[in-house]
């Protein structure tokens, strides 16, 4: 199995950069977001801002890139692909986690260009507290893609799965307080923030780029992403191995 | 002999339809069976059971050599599938989905075996969107037999194609056959390619075989051969004579013609021109021709809607 998932993920990641046009429109929308937000931000609450609103953008990164993930399959399914890969003896599950695996290294590559623009406009990040950040967005990276594979594979509409998904991406967006630090919520709004797993992967990034490693924050975020990670490709797998999809 | 299909009472159904209720088949090693049946019949439905891609509601079946359900792993293993919709990426090339392929079932020289694939379906390394619907079918049944499976699905392996690339297509399903001993499992809507690929026919309707055999055997038994003489002046003492003969099962007139169904037309010709020469008979023509799939197609069909009705 390690095989196979080696040769899709490989497949994969290939047909991936033969669509840098996707790729880059992937990350567009974060990096806009950094350069016409960020300075506004910085503005107001001063340079160490930066510190706060990156990882808040990786954040959104990850949700647009590998939350819809999903997108891919849908079009694997309707050209057929799906089920030609599906009626080789390689192990479905391998069929999925190569896939996965290769939105979790666009996602890193992607992540490191919002890095250096965030670097361009005076976001600093000690090198031990940047490669902690990035191995932390890994396993968010497996468990939004493996859960967006599912979704869209459960789909009955397929053509419904951009629309519900930005339906879901959006309020999970702002529940983790990405955008602005759930701190200073009132408290329902804060009690519903921690019933999602991303607020513990945003504020374990957070202490990480702080270059805070002891705190229990980060341990928090890695855990949190860790177990969220295990339960998503559960999930996936259920889906990608059944008979009926 | 031996079999790479064997299934008994296999079903489907869906929420509230029942695609396929209870389907018996089997497929000889190196045979080439075709599926024959109208839009919704239950072909599809039937090879994606067989080729593990549906948990069956019903029924059992055996497929090379390894048990449906106990051991897909196994089946897939050991035949090919070819999807009905195309089953390629366009904005991928047609190496890297042949490498790939050949990979995941370890073929020992994925590149040599794809150039070899290339080379025998007359294709080039191309973006696949950049392919003609004929090219663009090749390459899926390439995709199929990249391991020479000793059995292979082909779902509606020629809709939409010109006649210049079905013919193609069947050339290299008879090539399969020809030179690893393939047996070919295909379904198709045009009887003509059953007729002309086929060894035996399935002919399904409403999730139902409703008439199986040879192309030959199909035509022969159920509607017999037609024969059509016409003549000049009073057909009524044609009718007659022709009528007696043992071989004559049904007699229609039109005007100077007479239509019969007979068994075994080739044989009964000579017998029914010497009976309309005793009688003093002189027809102007005599023709003999074997009815197509069509009518016995429309036939079985037909019937079962009286039947249902
Ligand atoms: N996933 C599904 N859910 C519900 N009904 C289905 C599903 N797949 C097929 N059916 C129904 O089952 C019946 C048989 O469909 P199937 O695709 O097997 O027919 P077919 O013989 O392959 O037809 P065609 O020649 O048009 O390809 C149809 O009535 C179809 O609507
Ligand atoms: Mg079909």
């Amino acid at each position: 199995m390690p095989r196979d998932t080696w040769l899709i993920f490989r497949h994969q990641l290939r047909l991936s950069l033969g669509g840098w046009f996707g790729l880059v429109f992937g990350v567009l929308q974060p990096v806009l977001n950094l350069a016409l937000f960020g300075p506004l931000l910085s503005a107001y609450l001063g340079p160490g801002s930066w510190q706060v609103f990156v990882p808040g953008v990786l954040m959104q990164l990850a949700l647009l890139s590998a939350g819809l993930a999903g997108f891919g399959i849908v079009f694997d399914a309707r050209f057929g692909v799906l089920d030609r890969q599906r009626v080789t003896p390689a192990p479905r599950t391998a069929l999925l986690l190569g896939r996965v695996l290769t939105n979790v290294v666009v996602l890193l590559g992607q992540s490191l260009l919002v890095v250096a623009v965030g670097f361009a406009f005076g976001f600093r990040v000690p090198i031990a507290g940047l490669l902690i950040g990035l191995a932390l967005i890994v396993p968010l990276a497996v468990s939004l893609a493996a859960l967006s594979y599912a979704f869209a594979l459960t789909l009955r509409r397929q053509e419904m799965f951009a629309p519900m998904s930005s339906t879901v991406i959006v309020p999970m967006l702002l529940l983790s307080g990405a955008l602005l630090p759930m701190s200073t919520a009132p408290a329902w709004l804060d009690v519903l923030s921690r019933a999602t797993p991303f607020r513990y992967a945003v504020e374990g990034l957070r202490a990480a780029f702080a270059g805070h490693y002891a705190s229990a924050t980060l341990t928090g975020g890695v855990v949190v992403s860790v177990a969220f990670a295990a339960v998503a490709v559960a999930v996936g797998t259920r889906t990608f191995i059944r008979w009926n999809a | 002999m031996d079999h790479v299909i064997e299934a008994r009472g296999l079903a489907k159904s869906f929420t509230g339809a029942e695609a396929v209720r209870g389907v018996d088949l089997t497929v000889a090693a190196g045979e080439i069976v075709g599926f024959l049946g109208p839009n919704g019949a239950g072909k599809t439905t039937t090879l994606r059971m067989l080729t593990t891609l549906l948990r069956p509601t019903a029924g059992a079946a055996t497929v090379a050599g390894c048990d449906l359900v106990a051991d897909p792993a196994g089946v897939r293993r050991r035949i090919g599938y070819v999807a009905q919709g195309g089953t390629t990426n366009p904005s991928c090339t047609v190496m890297r989905e042949l490498v790939l392929q050949a990979r995941l079932y370890r073929v020992p020289d994925p590149h040599e075996r794809a150039r070899d694939l290339m080379a025998r379906f007359g294709l080039t390394d191309r973006p696949i969107g950049s392919l003609s619907g004929g090219q663009k079918r090749r390459l899926d049944i390439a995709l199929g037999i990249v391991h020479v499976p000793a059995l292979v699905f082909l779902d509606e392996p020629t809709t939409g194609l010109d006649p210049q690339s079905r013919a193609e297509v069947w050339r290299h399903v008879r090539r399969l056959r020809d030179e690893h001993g393939t047996a070919v499992f295909l379904t198709t809507h045009y009887l003509e390619e059953a007729d002309a690929l086929c060894d035996r026919i399935l002919i399904i309707d409403r999730g139902r075989v409703i008439g199986e055999g040879t192309p030959d055997d199909l035509k022969r038994r159920l509607s017999g051969d037609i024969v059509t003489v016409e003549i000049d002046g009073d057909p009524r003492r044609a009718r007659a004579t022709l009528a007696g003969l043992d071989a004559v099962r049904e007699v229609q007139v039109t005007g100077g013609t007479l239509r019969l169904t007979v068994e075994h037309g080739d044989r009964i010709l000579l017998q029914l021109a010497r009976a309309l020469d005793a009688g003093g008979v002189e027809p102007r023509s005599v023709r003999l021709a074997r009815p197509t799939l069509d009518d016995v197609f429309l036939a079985l069909t037909s019937s079962e809607v009286t039947r249902a009705a």
